[in-house]
């Protein structure tokens, strides 16, 4: 049975902020709560280094949300950057041009399309040679920058600007979500975590567990996203939060490849959650799409039955 | 000083290693291969204190780079054709951050058709990135710029990344002479890397490459790196002056020969300038008055230098290349451009376009060259773009496709 041993209750998260208001991200901002809530752990002594996507802006000349540094890179190469720039500090800590006491953790900030897709090269060579990075994914199963078009994250049934529904597609989506956590897993690296926003003891304790591996710790945040979900900003928890209780977003870490779910939810049928979002209305209106909702369920299902088992 | 025969690989490797990188990212790509492997060789050896990263691609190479660079350490990496469009988007981000590195290209036509031979398209893709450009005739001056480039990047006044360009093959792979500068007067020359304005610190933090709202900040920021790399001409010039004092050669912006009462002048760049010269020997030696002027930087654009070297010519010829399909040679736009507003303009611009992916400039293209220049400048109306092709060529052209018709063997 997995237990937190550092975060056991809501008052032991700090309440200082290390992500600042004020930025150009929109109201409601899953990912951003993510990112709040991480760096209460992470600090300020930090570098992010981003690939283009929504958070892009939180860095927009002259402001920054951020007392940490930022290196704006490429929609496919923020891992490399990363390795530039951790290279970088190790070289000139070694050669004694900057003191130890100047050290910072290198955090890439990538959205699901860069980081399933684009970036996965530049990540995968970065686990492979054993980074000691961070690796942040805010997931809002979309490219969401440039207006909600469909990425290799984007859910089995979820309407885009490029997947609509169609009498050929009345389900939008007709691809699965790929697992992206497998992919991660297969290259071994010591610490791979998934969270969401509405489950900040959970979210607090995988970032302190993180911080005691050196190489690549990988996570992949919820990115609840009323602007592309198309639900009201104020929903973000409810929907983050359904989003595990049905079972969609499995909380998990895997330690050394080793996998142990954090969270067991009793799984309320994934109607509960769909209903809540604008990008899957069509599954119920017009005429309710009995079988497409009932795939997205045996996913569901398929997926708990076999973590049971593996006893994961 | 003592002098050894090498590749313009290995003098490439050189330059990186006397220059005391800290940093190299490397990915391989012919020609260009033996240069990362001598310098991961270095780094293993402990002859040079560098780190040694093989990265997954080019692009991320470039990144690798480019972060580093700008984190503080002194970096160097090389590529070639395909790598160098690989890494395309990279370069401009690189300079954008205003991040000094070095990266050799080692000159390599680009596919369709696939080759490993030599032209200037990749490097010349590169004109607008940012990145300063010099190309190198020799292997002793591959070394020499590469030095020189840390030299002129790393100025305040600068602050900006340098390509250095070695052909494929015709030096790359050939052995010449080349005399290796005592690392204590490159220490004096080249001072160590203690940039003002870049680096990531706790105590320090710093936002590079961050979005900007509207064209009034982006024009900005461009508008400094043009200005700054219009200021690479008088760093250039310190620095040669500099590096002809600590060791004893002497480079320019552009490199006159026998320019002196040369009444048309061929304008090359790169390792077959040696080949442009001989030519210029020969014509001259059958009594015609030419010479030849290399370019060796190309961004920033030396036009004054140009316009000092080419005032009052009759003809000029330019010898790109490279290819523009559609346009032409890309030098010879450049060329024009910058001579147009000379009074004393030569009376005819000729253009010609050969040696594309290590095709032989021969001894008769140049005489041809030379012939349909002076007749230029005696008409006064330039001519081109010529696209070089000898008839021998042809033929052998013909058979290859008569082979791939299947209608007939190849002769061996
Ligand atoms: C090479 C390249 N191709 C395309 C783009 C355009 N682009 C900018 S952001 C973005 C979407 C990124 O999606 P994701 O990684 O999911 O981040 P999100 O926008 O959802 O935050 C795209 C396609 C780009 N910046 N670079
Ligand atoms: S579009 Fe979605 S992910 Fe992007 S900033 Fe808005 S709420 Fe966040
Ligand atoms: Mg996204």
């Amino acid at each position: 049975m997995w237990q937190r041993e550092t975060f056991k209750k809501i008052k032991q998260v700090p309440g200082e902020e290390h992500v600042l208001p004020g930025s150009a991200l929109c109201a409601g901002c899953g990912g951003l709560e993510s990112l709040r809530l991480a760096t209460k752990v992470l600090g300020d002594e930090v570098v992010y280094v981003n690939a283009a996507g929504c958070f892009t802006m939180l860095a927009a000349y002259p402001y920054t949300s951020f007392k940490g540094s930022w290196l704006y890179t490429t929609m496919g190469s923020a891992p490399a950057g990363a390795q530039g720039v951790r290279d970088a500090l190790d070289v000139l800590i070694a050669k004694g041009r900057l003191p130890k006491s100047d050290n910072l953790k290198v955090v890439v900030l990538g959205g699901d399309g860069s980081t399933y897709d684009m970036a996965l090269s530049s990540t995968s060579g970065a686990m492979h040679r054993g980074l000691d990075f961070y690796y942040f994914c805010y997931d809002n199963e979309a490219y969401g920058n440039t207006g909600m078009q469909l990425s290799p994250a984007t859910p089995y049934g979820a309407r885009t600007a490029t997947s609509p529904c169609s009498l050929q597609h009345p389900s939008g989506a007709a691809q699965e979500k790929k697992d992206i956590f497998e992919i991660w897993r297969a290259h071994k690296p010591p610490y791979i975590a998934t969270v969401a926003p509405r489950y900040p003891l959970d979210l607090e304790e995988k970032f302190a567990r993180a911080a005691a591996f050196t190489g690549p710790k990988m996570f992949l945040a919820l990115a609840a996203c009323p602007t592309g979900w198309l639900y009201d900003p104020g929903e973000t928890p409810e929907v983050a939060k359904l989003a595990v209780e049905t079972g969609l977003w499995p909380l998990k870490e895997a330690i050394d490849g080793v996998v142990t779910h954090t969270y067991v939810p009793k799984r309320k049928p994934v109607e509960a959650y769909l209903k809540l979002q604008g990008r899957f209305r069509h599954l119920f209106e017009p005429i309710v799409q009995t079988e497409a909702i009932q795939h997205i369920q045996a996913r569901v299902d398929a997926y708990w039955e076999r973590a049971t088992r593996e006893g994961s | 000083m003592d002098s050894q025969m090498m590749t313009g690989n290995l003098a490439a490797a050189w330059g990186a290693r006397l220059a005391d990188v800290d940093y190299i990212p490397a990915f391989p790509i012919t020609p260009q291969t033996e240069i990362v492997e001598a310098l991961a060789k270095w780094c293993e050896g402990g002859e040079l204190a560098a780190r040694f990263v093989t990265m997954d691609s080019e692009h991320s190479m470039m990144t690798a780079a480019g972060a580093a660079e700008a984190t503080g350490a002194r970096v160097f990496t090389a590529t070639s054709s395909q790598g160098l469009l690989y890494a395309f988007e990279v370069l401009y981000s690189i300079s954008g951050w205003r991040a000094p590195l070095v990266l050799v290209n080692v000159s390599r036509a680009l596919a369709a058709p696939i080759t490993l031979e030599s032209d200037h398209n990749d490097v010349l893709a590169a004109r607008d990135s940012g990145f300063l450009q010099i190309h190198a005739e020799t292997c002793q001056e591959v070394l020499d710029s590469i030095l020189m480039a840390y030299r002129i990047a790393e100025d305040e006044r600068v602050m900006l990344p340098v390509i250095v360009n070695l052909d494929g093959f015709s030096l790359s792979f050939t052995r010449e002479p080349v005399s290796l500068p005592d690392p204590e007067q490159v220490r004096k020359f080249l001072p160590p890397f203690r940039p003002a304005h870049l680096g990531f610190r706790a105590s320090a933090p710093h936002s590079l490459g961050v979005a900007v709202i509207g064209g009034t900040p982006y024009a900005y920021f461009r508008h400094q790196m043009h200005l700054a790399s219009i200021n690479a001409l008088e760093v250039h010039r310190e620095a040669a002056a500099s590096f002809e004092q600590l060791f004893g050669r002497r480079y320019d912006v552009v490199e006159g020969y026998r320019l002196d009462d040369a009444e048309d002048v061929l304008v090359m760049t790169n390792a077959c300038s040696s080949t442009g010269k001989a030519a210029v020997d020969v014509a001259r030696a059958e009594g015609k008055r030419v010479g030849l002027l290399r370019l060796r930087m190309i961004r920033p654009w030396p036009a004054d230098a140009i316009r000092d070297a080419l005032r009052g010519r009759r003809a000029v010829a330019v010898l790109d290349q490279n290819l523009a399909p559609g346009q032409g040679g890309i030098l010879f736009q450049e060329m024009a451009a910058s001579l147009y507003h000379e009074v004393e303009r030569p009376r005819a611009l000729c253009s010609f376009i050969g040696g594309l992916g290590g095709q032989n400039l021969s001894v008769g293209a140049f005489h041809a060259i030379f012939e349909q220049t002076a007749k230029a400048g005696v008409s006064g109306k330039g001519i081109g773009p010529v696209l070089l092709y000898t008839q021998a060529e042809h033929r052998e052209m013909t058979q290859l496709q008569m082979v791939a018709a299947g209608s007939v063997k190849r002769e061996t």
